[in-house]
């Protein structure tokens, strides 16, 4: 089955959650949206299901536009980020339940809800009761309830945002196996560019009811075409100095002189902005072309593994992003560096002019 | 830590012993007092253990009350608990409607209880209440609350019914309000239709409010004294003569202060023993789908 949105908009109100998005899915293709918290995720895929009615715009089904066609006659599964199942049914139950309303045989029901408990590693739980189970068990449950009717379609809305830590990289790992497996559309969304990494497949990237970018997964995030891409591709957030270009020379910030070499060799004279993921940043000279910036220490956050600095540099934030735990003061000077190589360079209107290359990208 | 030197920490719990001593323990205490001795007169009384008991419970008088009681509450609770739920599925859920429709709802239970008696009275009146005047000249259907035990009892069930659904709707509306949309729209997906919604969502959402809705009830009713007061003093003859105005008649109007104790006691512990059952047979209720 293949899908294709045309033109959808949405407006509630005098607000526009989606506007004008057409998008194509392909049979067995597997999809990430990725947006921020209200870019309008959501609605786009309840669209999909056929919750919704789009305000304008058509939905098409193997060429055949779905439209008004109600949920309950389209071949749909959804999870989603609340733990949804029957509160009053045991977990076979909840398992067996899109089976039951279709008629399938008993015996059929009984041998498809084990195979895919089985799948999701919840066999042992089929007597209990949801709230007998926890979060992550739930949250299997509702994934086993998905999958268990072999839809075309099957929506996955940020799944595994209310798990801690390390079920969630648990069931990313598993899910992805799943969906190898399948023949239907997967469409699945998140805030983080991590987990949409790690998922591949397409992506879809937007942002207040818009698409910014669409392409395989690794290629948009080597090449954000614009500067709001970046920024929401990339956690924390890109970091971004304004530059002006002379010749062969570029000046950044207001003391920053850099020799443009590589992926920046060509660039026409004039005023960018020059981006910089927060990995890319060091606390020592790594190499003989780095950029040295000089600021003040904001904040320093402690995240596990990896400290977060944020730096004051010419009034504006940068997130320097490093391994280990560092003890810093907040208000201490504090010397940064960065390789050009890895700056991604936009111009006035933050279109991407230059990219870093490939393993520089995926270097650190 | 290390452990303060002095015990000052127990005047923290003063004050709760010191309301809970009044308002429970010290009351408690003097019924039971009450309920072992023959009392005729000020420091004139002489112990005569479980005497009063066994006569209450012999009490024909109080069987009589006791059955007509758990009549009264079963019939009120079998009509206002569906009724209320009924009701607040069929609210709206947004708009300007949900306030007009919660204000509308309120109503009743902000009247205080003899009001409610005295405008009953008056509309169920034979010959000037609108109720009472018009079933009786229009449709021709004799009806006297304080004639006809029936009618006095159609009418104590109406007043219960007017004043308390209320309380339930506004319940389980809450509990409806709470149930994330996610829900639905998952049910939507499988194709479940609106019973299957209300039976294997709503419902089971709505449980612990429920539970709730059917113990205040319970007890409320059980305990219901101002109504059939002001309607008919207990009557037409004993028949509204529930546990509490018949308690009213032994403790106060006759003053036998000992076996009004015991009835009291009594009638504790029944509402007690009910209330644990209801609450034990709700927790499981919902929860039973297994295997």
């Amino acid at each position: 089955m293949g899908l294709s949105l045309q033109n959808i908009n949405k407006i509630v109100g005098r607000e526009t959650h989606l506007n004008n998005i057409s998008l194509e899915f392909e049979p067995g293709s597997r999809n990430v949206i990725l947006g921020r918290t209200l870019a309008g995720k959501t609605s786009l895929l309840r669209i999909m299901a056929g919750l919704d009615r789009p305000t304008r715009g058509k939905v098409l089904i193997d060429g055949k536009d779905v439209t008004g066609v109600s949920v309950r006659k389209r071949s749909v599964a959804m999870v989603y980020q609340q733990f949804i199942n029957y509160p009053s049914l045991t977990v076979y139950k909840n398992i067996a339940s899109p089976l039951k309303i279709t008629g399938v045989k008993k015996t059929e029901i009984e041998r498809r809800v084990r195979e895919i408990a089985e799948m999701l590693h919840i066999e042992d739980l089929l007597d209990r009761l949801p709230n007998e189970l926890s979060g992550g068990q739930q949250q299997r449950t509702a994934i086993a309830r998905s999958l268990v009717k072999d839809t075309d379609l099957l929506l996955l809305d940020e799944p595994l945002v209310n798990l801690d830590y390390k079920l969630r990289e648990e069931l990313r790992v598993e899910l992805q196996g799943i969906f190898k497996q399948r023949k239907a559309i997967d469409i699945y969304t998140t805030t983080e560019p991590t987990e949409a990494l790690m998922l591949g497949g397409n992506i879809v990237v937007i942002d207040e009811g818009r698409i910014l970018q669409t392409g395989p997964t690794p290629e948009v995030y080597r090449h954000p075409a614009t500067l709001k891409v970046a920024e929401v591709f990339s956690d924390p957030p890109i970091n971004y100095i304004s530059g002006e270009v002379h010749g062969s020379t570029a000046r950044l910030g207001h003391d920053i002189e850099i020799l443009l070499a590589g992926h920046m060799k060509s660039l026409p004279a004039g005023n960018y902005k020059f981006g910089v993921r927060s990995h890319h940043f060091f606390l020592s000279r790594t190499s003989k072309e780095d950029a040295k910036i000089q600021g003040r220490v904001e904040l320093s956050e402690i995240n596990g593994s990896e400290t977060f600095i944020h730096v004051n540099y010419d009034n504006s934030r940068l997130v320097v992003q490093e391994n280990g735990i560092q003890p810093l003061r907040i208000g201490a000077e504090i010397t940064i560096y960065v390789n050009p190589s890895s700056f991604f360079v936009y111009d006035d209107a933050g279109t991407l002019v230059a990219a870093p290359s490939r393993d520089v990208i995926e270097k650190a | 830590m290390e452990k303060w030197a002095n015990n000052k920490a127990w005047f923290l719990v003063l004050p709760v012993v010191i309301i809970v001593a009044f308002s429970a323990i010290i009351p408690l205490m003097t019924v039971i007092n009450y309920s072992v001795q023959d009392i005729w007169g000020p420091g004139q009384s002489v112990f005569v253990g479980t005497e009063w008991f066994e006569e209450m419970l012999g009490d024909k008088r109080l069987h009589d009350a006791l059955w007509r009681q758990f009549l009264f509450s079963g019939l009120v609770l079998l009509i206002e608990m569906p009724l209320g739920v009924l009701i607040a599925l069929a609210m709206p859920k947004r708009g300007w409607g949900v306030s007009a429709c919660l204000v509308t709802i309120a109503i009743p239970l902000l009247i205080p209880w003899n009001v409610i008696g005295t405008i009953w009275i008056i509309f169920t009146r034979p010959d000037i209440g609108l109720f009472g005047a018009g079933i009786n000249n229009l449709l021709g259907i004799a009806f006297d609350h304080t004639a006809r035990p029936l009618d006095a009892w159609i009418t104590l069930m109406l007043m219960e019914i007017w004043h308390w659904t209320p309380l339930v709707i506004l319940l389980a509306y809450a509990g409806l309000r709470a149930i994330p949309e996610a829900f639905y729209q998952a049910a939507k997906i499988d194709g479940a239709s609106a019973w299957a919604k209300f039976q294997y969502i709503q419902l089971p959402k709505m449980r612990g409010v429920l539970t709730i809705a059917l113990l205040l009830r319970f007890m409320d009713s059980f305990l219901i004294y101002a109504e059939p007061f002001v309607l008919t003093g207990g009557g037409p003859g004993n028949s509204t003569t529930f546990l509490s105005i018949y308690l009213v008649k032994i403790a106060l109007g006759q003053f036998d202060l000992g076996p009004g104790a015991a009835f009291s006691l009594i009638y504790f512990v029944i509402v007690l023993l009910f209330s644990f059952m209801f609450y034990q047979a709700l927790q499981r209720v919902g929860k039973g789908e297994k295997g």
